[in-house]
C-alpha cells in the first residue's frame, strides 16, 4: 500500500514535501500584501497603510544604517538592547527564582503548604491589570517595565518547575538516601540538574508573555525600546518602521527560541527522549 | 539474640485506614541469607519492605537491622526497585559511582572520582557484564541492563543488608533469568544478604536460600467471622538448599513439588492454614503469637 501524501489520516508527507507545504502559507501571506501595497500605491503614490517594500527598506536603512545626527546612535540597535536588556533581566530573575521556589515547593511539602495555594492566587491576577500599580510604585523607568515581566511570568515558571518536581518518581529520592545524601544534596546535586531542561523548556513557552508584558510597558511609558517605537510612530501612521519593527521582535524571539532549544539539545541530550 | 540478626522484625502491624494489611509479623534474617518474599497480591509484602526499608513506619511493633531500630532510609540497607532506580541524567558509570560522591561531600561533587572508587565500580560493571556501556545513559540501555546498573549502584555502597522490590518484574523472560544468574553469583561472591521481594512463584523458589511466605490466607482461633480483621503474616519459612546454579532445576520434580505446596499455603484461598499449622521449618524462625491468635 501507498501512503497518500497530503490527503486523509494515513498521510505521511515526506521531509521535501512538508518544507514546500510549511513554505505555502508564507509565499500567499506575502503575495497578498504585495498585490494589496501596489494596488493602493498606483491609486495613490504617497500611501501609509500598506507602504512598499522599497519605502519599507528605506526607513530600515535610516532606523537601523543610519547615525541619528543629534545624537550619534543607531535607532533601531539602541531600542533593541534596551528591549533585550528589559527581557532578559526580567525572564532571567523570573526563571532563577521560579525553578528555586518550585524546585522546593516540589520537594519539600512544609514549603510548598506555605507557598502553593499563594502562587496559585498570585498567578491568576493578570499582569497588565496592575501595570499602573507597578509604575507608581516602581517608577515608569527601567524597574517598573522588569517588575511586570517578573511579575508575569515568574509563577507560570514556579507553577511549572513545581509540577515537574512533583513528577519525579519517590524511588529517586529514597534510593539517593541509601546511598547517604542528605536532604540538601538531594535537592541540588540530584533534582536541580534533572529540572534544569524543563526550565529552558518553560522559559521558552513564556517568553511569548514576557514580549506582550515588554511591549505593553514599553508602550505606555518609555524614552527607547522596540515597543516604544512602534507606539511613537503610530501616531505618524508610519506603517514602513511598524511593519519592519514587528518582524524584526518576531525574529528576535523565534531565534532566542531557537538558541533554547539547541541548548536543550546539545547539554541535556538524556531530556529529550523522555519528553517523547 | 536479635543482636546478631542481620535483620530482626517483631510483633509489626500496619494498617491503611480500616484494612489491616500485616498482622503481628515475625521475621528474623540471619547473615549472608538469601531471602526471597512471595505471596498473593494485596498481601502486604511490598509494604513490609517499604517498612525495612524505611520509606513507611509500622503502627506498632520493631524493626531492627545489625540491632538498631530503623528509621528513614538511610546507607543501613541497599534498594533496587523495579523501575526508576536509576539519575536519566547520569551516565552508567556516574549512576554506579554516585552513592560515591554524595555520602562524602554534601554540596561539592568532585569532578574526577578517586582511583579507588572507580576501581571499584569497574569491579561491579565487569561482574554485571556492564564495562562497554559505562559511558552511556539510562535511556539508551536496555530493561535488564538498567536494573543491572541500579543492583551495581546499590552494591557499590556496599548495605548490610540488599532490598530488592519486583526488581526483575518489567523484564521479558529470558532477560529475567539472565539477571537471576547474576544476582545468584554476585549473592555468592560478595557474601551478601538479599530481601527479596516478588510476586512470581517460581523466581522465588528458585532464588532463595530461603522462602519466606506471606499470606492473608490463614485462620486462627479468632475464627472466620466477617468481624474479624486479618492481614497478612508469614505463613511458610522454608530453608532451602542451594546447590546448583543452573535453571534447569526449575524442571525437576522436588521444585515442583516445593511450588505445589506453596502455592496451597499461601496462594490459595480456599485453603485456610490454622496459625499453629504453620510450616516454619528455618531455623530463624520463630512467631509470637497473641492469646486471640492461638492460645
Amino acid at each position: 500500500m501507498k501512503k497518500p501524501i497530503f490527503f486523509g489520516l494515513h498521510a505521511d508527507p515526506t521531509k521535501k514535501i512538508r518544507i514546500v507545504l510549511a513554505l505555502i502559507p508564507f509565499i500567499i501571506l506575502v503575495s497578498a500584501y504585495l498585490i494589496a501595497s501596489d494596488l493602493r500605491n498606483k491609486e495613490n503614490p504617497d500611501d501609509k497603510l500598506l507602504p512598499t517594500i522599497s519605502k519599507m527598506v528605506a526607513s530600515v536603512e535610516k532606523l537601523a544604517f543610519t547615525e541619528n545626527k543629534r545624537t550619534g546612535e543607531y535607532i533601531l540597535w539602541q531600542d533593541t538592547a534596551a528591549s533585550l536588556k528589559r527581557l532578559i533581566t526580567g525572564v532571567g530573575l523570573a526563571a532563577i527564582c521560579g525553578l528555586l521556589l518550585g524546585l522546593n515547593m516540589g520537594m519539600y511539602k512544609g514549603i510548598s503548604a506555605v507557598t502553593s495555594p499563594f502562587i496559585t492566587f498570585i498567578s491568576m491576577i493578570p499582569p497588565l491589570a496592575i501595570l499602573p500599580i507597578l509604575f507608581i510604585s516602581f517608577g515608569v523607568g527601567e524597574l517598573g517595565k522588569i517588575v511586570l515581566i517578573f511579575l508575569g511570568v515568574f509563577p507560570i515558571i514556579t507553577r511549572d518547575i513545581y509540577l515537574a518536581t512533583g513528577k519525579i518518581p519517590r524511588e529517586q529520592v529514597v534510593k539517593a538516601l541509601t546511598l547517604g545524601a542528605s536532604g540538601f544534596t538531594i535537592v541540588y546535586r540530584i533534582i536541580l540538574p534533572q529540572i534544569f531542561p524543563r526550565l529552558i523548556d518553560t522559559v521558552r513557552l513564556s517568553l511569548g508573555s514576557a514580549w506582550l508584558f515588554l511591549i505593553a510597558s514599553e508602550a505606555i511609558a518609555a524614552t527607547e525600546g522596540l515597543g516604544y517605537r512602534i507606539f511613537l510612530v503610530r501616531r505618524y501612521m508610519s506603517m514602513d518602521t511598524i511593519i519592519p519593527y514587528v518582524l524584526w521582535i518576531t525574529a528576535l524571539g523565534f531565534l532566542m527560541d531557537y538558541l533554547l532549544r539547541m541548548l536543550v539539545k546539545k547539554k541535556f541530550n538524556w531530556y529529550l527522549p523522555q519528553v517523547k | 539474640m536479635s543482636e546478631t540478626k542481620k535483620l530482626h522484625i517483631e510483633n509489626v502491624y500496619k494498617s491503611y485506614g480500616d484494612k489491616l494489611v500485616l498482622d503481628n509479623v515475625d521475621l528474623s534474617v540471619s547473615k549472608g541469607d538469601f531471602c526471597t518474599l512471595v505471596g498473593p497480591s494485596g498481601c502486604g509484602k511490598s509494604t513490609l519492605l517499604r517498612l525495612i526499608l524505611g520509606q513507611e513506619v509500622s503502627d506498632s511493633g520493631s524493626i531492627c537491622i545489625d540491632g538498631d531500630a530503623v528509621g528513614v532510609p538511610d546507607v543501613n540497607r541497599g534498594i533496587v526497585f523495579q523501575r526508576y532506580s536509576l539519575y536519566p541524567h547520569l551516565t552508567v558509570l556516574e549512576n554506579v559511582l554516585l552513592g560515591k560522591y554524595i555520602s562524602k561531600k554534601s554540596w561539592f561533587m568532585p569532578w574526577k572520582a578517586a582511583k579507588k572508587d572507580h576501581e571499584e565500580a569497574m569491579h561491579y560493571l565487569t561482574i554485571l557484564r556492564l564495562q562497554d556501556a559505562i559511558a552511556k545513559y539510562p535511556h539508551e540501555l536496555s530493561g535488564g541492563m538498567q536494573q543491572r546498573v541500579a543492583i551495581a549502584q546499590a552494591l557499590i555502597m556496599k548495605p548490610p543488608i540488599l532490598l530488592m522490590d519486583e526488581p526483575f518484574g518489567a523484564l521479558d523472560p529470558d532477560t529475567r533469568e539472565e539477571l537471576q544468574l547474576f544476582i545468584l553469583e554476585l549473592w555468592e561472591k560478595e557474601e551478601l544478604t538479599i530481601f527479596f521481594v516478588t510476586h512470581d512463584l517460581v523466581e522465588a523458589c528458585y532464588l532463595g536460600s530461603r522462602l519466606l511466605v506471606l499470606s492473608q490466607y490463614y485462620t486462627d482461633d479468632r475464627g472466620n467471622k466477617s468481624d474479624v480483621k486479618r492481614g497478612g503474616k508469614i505463613v511458610a519459612d522454608h530453608s532451602l538448599q542451594r546447590v546448583a546454579s543452573s535453571t534447569e532445576v526449575k524442571n525437576s520434580k522436588p521444585f515442583q513439588d516445593l511450588i505445589l505446596s506453596v502455592r496451597n499455603d499461601g496462594f490459595d484461598p480456599q485453603i485456610m492454614q490454622h496459625v499453629k499449622d504453620f510450616n516454619l521449618k528455618h531455623p530463624d524462625s520463630f512467631y509470637t503469637l497473641t492469646k486471640e491468635e492461638h492460645g
